[in-house]
């Protein structure tokens, strides 16, 4: 891959202990993000570039730690030095939401209030809050507006509702396969998700922590199904197919074809580490966003407010994000005479493609990139 | 579907646009003509680009750019959203004709076309010869040209009659991309290889 990578990284850790009013109607007393940084901010704080994570994402977004040098950020392909997010000009931010369970405050952190984990507990969190939080940790670090805030899927989300919270704050908007707000299907395809994890026996309505145990049965579920979804049927065709593990049917319940295998071994992987409570918030995070309700479900009026300029991607072959749900967010854009371009790719991964590296797909994003004053 | 052969019609649209006004360019390449409206004339721009190359180079220049296929119409584009939509040597290219010069008069309050004339004297005597025209404004051999419609400005006058639509003004270029200048029609038909044309919605 044209580039390099960034490198060794270290993670870092703020405390924000103003209380946080939630959409929800809840409150977080106070809270913790990680986050990593990579490049070095300008003296005028005007090269700064955010990163949003999707749904099993989080801060490690590129390089790797001195200590664990497998451990490679989740978006490592593009971003360092000569890569489209080119660290040499920019200064990329990346940080685990709230909600999170990869070090920010969330359901497996203490409730101040018991001392005990949160669990259920935890509030409801949506991606407006996600933002409100990650304005406070760029107030922190001196950032007064993102040159470009970026997110594939749930990350392109939290770009469009940066755009529409804080239109002076964000000068570019990079919104890949994304949505202004989930289908009935989408929503459907969460609901199962989480009807996988709210059932299992493991749950303890969310106190699971207290038992000692954790809901990996109905997590891993929940991964097999989202991962179905992330993939594109001739992607799972031309890379499964009917291929047998053994040659032939053997007649029994256990794992035979290819992709049942591949499904499993996804699904424990991720049951193994992400905690459930996350998986469930954030799925909520995606199924409540519709930042239309602001103006009567109007997106037209809702784009009006921002003031950025905006790059939205598609993938040819995602079903979960369709290219027709990129272009309500363009033509609500150019209904308001707005600057955007629209980049519909054509790869073969599914909703997954904006996690992948090609050579189209990346030179879109740095042909834009490279136009953006710093 | 590219500008990257003569610009002689860019003079031409340049002198019909104003500073401030909304010009969406469909076919617009690489957004050569764009950036120069934007520059020279300092409209608001955007275009429409179906081939990957294309978009790519149009996002490198700065240009508004959106992916979409014309053939499929305009519908990510709303009514009156535009104050000149633009087909640069292009119309030829596109299978339905009539759908996209009322999806233009639909979302741009005028319409801009050029495209090749066909009843160009070179290309009759080409033809004559016993061999398909090209030239300057038709680069293209049969058989590799995206060309699916060939016409002559006459042809495209009936059409715009039939339609209703009104024909403002119009500009012929030669080969060289020096005016045409002659009082009678069939005359202009014979010498002009290049028809720019600025026309507005029935009235």
């Amino acid at each position: 891959m044209p580039g390099q990578s960034v490198g060794a990284v270290k993670a870092q850790r703020a405390r924000f202990d103003q209380p946080l009013q939630l959409r929800s109607g809840g409150i977080l007393p106070a809270f913790d993000l990680i986050y990593e940084t990579y490049g070095t901010l300008n003296a005028a704080g005007s090269n700064a570039i955010l990163v949003c994570h999707a749904l099993s994402g989080h801060h490690h977004v590129a390089g790797h730690y001195a200590d664990q040098p497998d451990n490679i950020g989740w978006w490592d392909n593009i971003i360092g030095p000569g890569r489209p997010l080119d660290t040499d000009r920019f200064f990329i931010v990346g940080v685990n939401n709230l909600g999170g369970c990869h070090g920010s405050t969330g359901p497996s952190s203490a409730n101040p209030a018991t001392g005990k984990p949160w669990g259920a507990d935890f509030p409801i969190i949506a991606v407006s809050d996600w933002v409100e939080a990650q304005a406070r940790l760029a107030d922190r670090l001196g950032i007064d507006s993102w040159a470009a805030v970026i997110g594939g899927s749930l990350g392109g989300m939290q770009a469009l509702r940066w755009a529409i919270s804080y239109p002076e704050r964000i000068r570019h908007a990079i919104v890949i396969a994304s949505a202004p707000k989930l289908s009935a299907q989408n929503i459907a395809f969460n609901d199962v998700a989480r009807q996988a994890i709210l059932t299992d026996p493991d749950f303890h309505g969310g106190h699971y922590y207290e038992h000692g145990t954790r809901p990996v049965r109905g997590l891993r579920l929940a991964r097999m199904l989202g991962h179905i979804t992330y993939l594109s049927d001739d992607q799972m065709g031309e890379k499964f197919g009917r291929e047998l593990r053994n040659g032939s049917f053997s007649f029994d319940f256990d794992v035979e074809f290819e992709i049942e295998s591949y499904l499993r071994y996804q699904g424990d992987k991720f049951a193994g580490h992400f905690d459930a409570n996350t998986y469930l918030l954030m799925t909520k995070a995606l199924d409540y966003f519709d930042p239309a309700r602001l103006d009567d479900g109007d997106l037209n009026a809702t784009m009006a407010r921002t003031r950025a300029g905006f790059l939205v991607v598609s993938f040819s072959t995602d079903w979960r994000f369709t290219p027709a749900r990129s272009r309500e967010i363009v033509a609500a854009l150019l209904a308001n005479g707005r600057d955007v371009s629209y980049a519909e790719i054509g790869l073969n991964f599914g909703h997954d493609s904006f996690l992948m590296e090609d050579a189209h797909y990346h030179g879109v994003v740095a042909a834009y990139l490279g136009n953006i004053r710093t | 579907m590219t500008h990257t052969l003569g610009r002689a019609d860019f003079d031409v649209i340049a002198g019909w646009v104003e500073p401030g006004h909304r010009v969406l360019d469909l076919g617009c390449g690489d957004g050569a003509l764009l950036r120069r409206l934007i520059e020279t004339r300092g409209v608001q721009g955007w275009g429409v680009e179906i081939e990957d190359a294309n978009v790519l180079a149009a996002i490198r220049n700065g240009i508004n750019v959106i992916q979409s296929n014309l053939e499929n119409g305009l519908g990510d584009f709303a009514d009156d959203a535009f104050d000149h939509v633009v087909l640069s040597r292009t119309l030829q290219t596109v299978r339905h004709t009539e759908d996209i010069l009322r999806e233009m008069l639909r979302v741009g309050r005028e319409a801009v076309v050029s495209f090749p004339n066909f009843a160009y004297w070179k290309n009759l005597r080409s033809v004559l010869d016993g061999r398909m025209p090209v030239s300057e404004d038709l680069p293209y051999q049969w058989y590799d040209s995206p060309n699916v419609r060939f016409f002559t400005l006459l042809d495209f006058e009936a059409l715009c009659e039939q339609m209703g639509l009104a024909i403002r003004e119009r500009s012929v270029l030669d080969e060289h991309g020096n005016p045409v200048e002659n009082t009678d029609n069939r005359e202009v038909n014979f010498l002009g290889s290049l028809a720019v044309y600025r026309l507005t919605r029935p009235r």
